[in-house]
């Protein structure tokens, strides 16, 4: 798999900062490009798949480890 | 992975912000910045209470006579100001509040209101409310709306797939 174009580092940052952080970044992104989300705030889990899916984004693939949880998305 | 709930796909959200509380400010500016970022239209007509949060933090009494003045006073204009509205406790209640939020990196509501109209969403506020406590366009934040009334906002939350009143 490809690298990602960008990282957002939301790491300590609660609801609803990784949501508004990640749809910053979606802007910067080309149609095609991913970026990996890495966010620690326990809504996120389920917070950051809602927002693709209301955007019509892709999941390419999500972990987590250590609680830090990571997700890569494909812009639409 | 958890399935997102929500099967609908809205497309455009109204809220209502008739409260001037901290504890309602924090929901409206959390759903609204959020909706901005799931890519929806968002607006917010701020009435009766709600829009003394609007006014400038260093505007500190608002109104054309005793009453309505009175009125701003003990309203604390400014979203800085603003109180609980339960065991707010002569100004423990939102003091304690806003320092629990900061210890677990939730943002003020003011940084929250930023973020929102960054992200573009609409700050209505509502002229008769102006008109009635005497609060002026130039004492109010800037990059909000012109001022509208009911019949706009209710034309508004008709065509919208969410509509809050908080």
């Amino acid at each position: 798999m490809s690298d990602p174009k960008t990282t957002v580092d939301a790491k300590g940052q609660t609801c609803p900062m990784p949501v508004l952080m990640t749809a910053k970044a979606a802007k910067e992104l080309a149609s095609g490009e991913t970026m990996l989300i890495e966010a620690t705030d326990n809504g996120a889990r389920s917070d950051i798949p809602a927002w693709v899916e209301q955007t019509g984004n892709e999941l390419v693939e999500s972990s987590e480890d250590g609680g830090v949880m990571r997700f890569l998305v494909r812009k639409k | 992975m958890t399935d997102n709930p929500v099967n609908t796909e809205p497309e455009s959200m109204t809220i209502i912000a008739f409260s001037g509380d901290l504890d309602k400010l924090w929901p409206t500016m959390i759903l609204s910045s959020t909706a901005a970022a799931n890519g929806m239209d968002v607006t917010v007509f701020y009435t009766f209470w709600g829009l003394f949060p609007l006014v400038k933090d260093d505007v500190r009494i608002t109104g054309y006579d005793a009453m309505t003045k009175m009125l701003a006073g003990m309203n604390a204009p400014g979203m800085k100001k603003a109180k609980l509205s339960k065991m707010e406790m002569g100004g423990m209640g939102h003091w304690m509040m806003r320092k629990v939020a900061k210890k677990n990196n939730l943002m003020p509501p003011e940084d929250l209101f930023e973020m929102a109209k960054d992200m573009g969403v609409h700050m209505w506020p509502c002229q008769m409310t102006m008109d009635l406590l005497g609060i002026e366009p130039d004492q109010m934040v800037d990059g909000l709306g012109e001022p509208v009334g009911a019949a706009t906002a209710l034309k508004k939350m008709a065509n919208s797939n969410i509509s809050l009143f908080i």
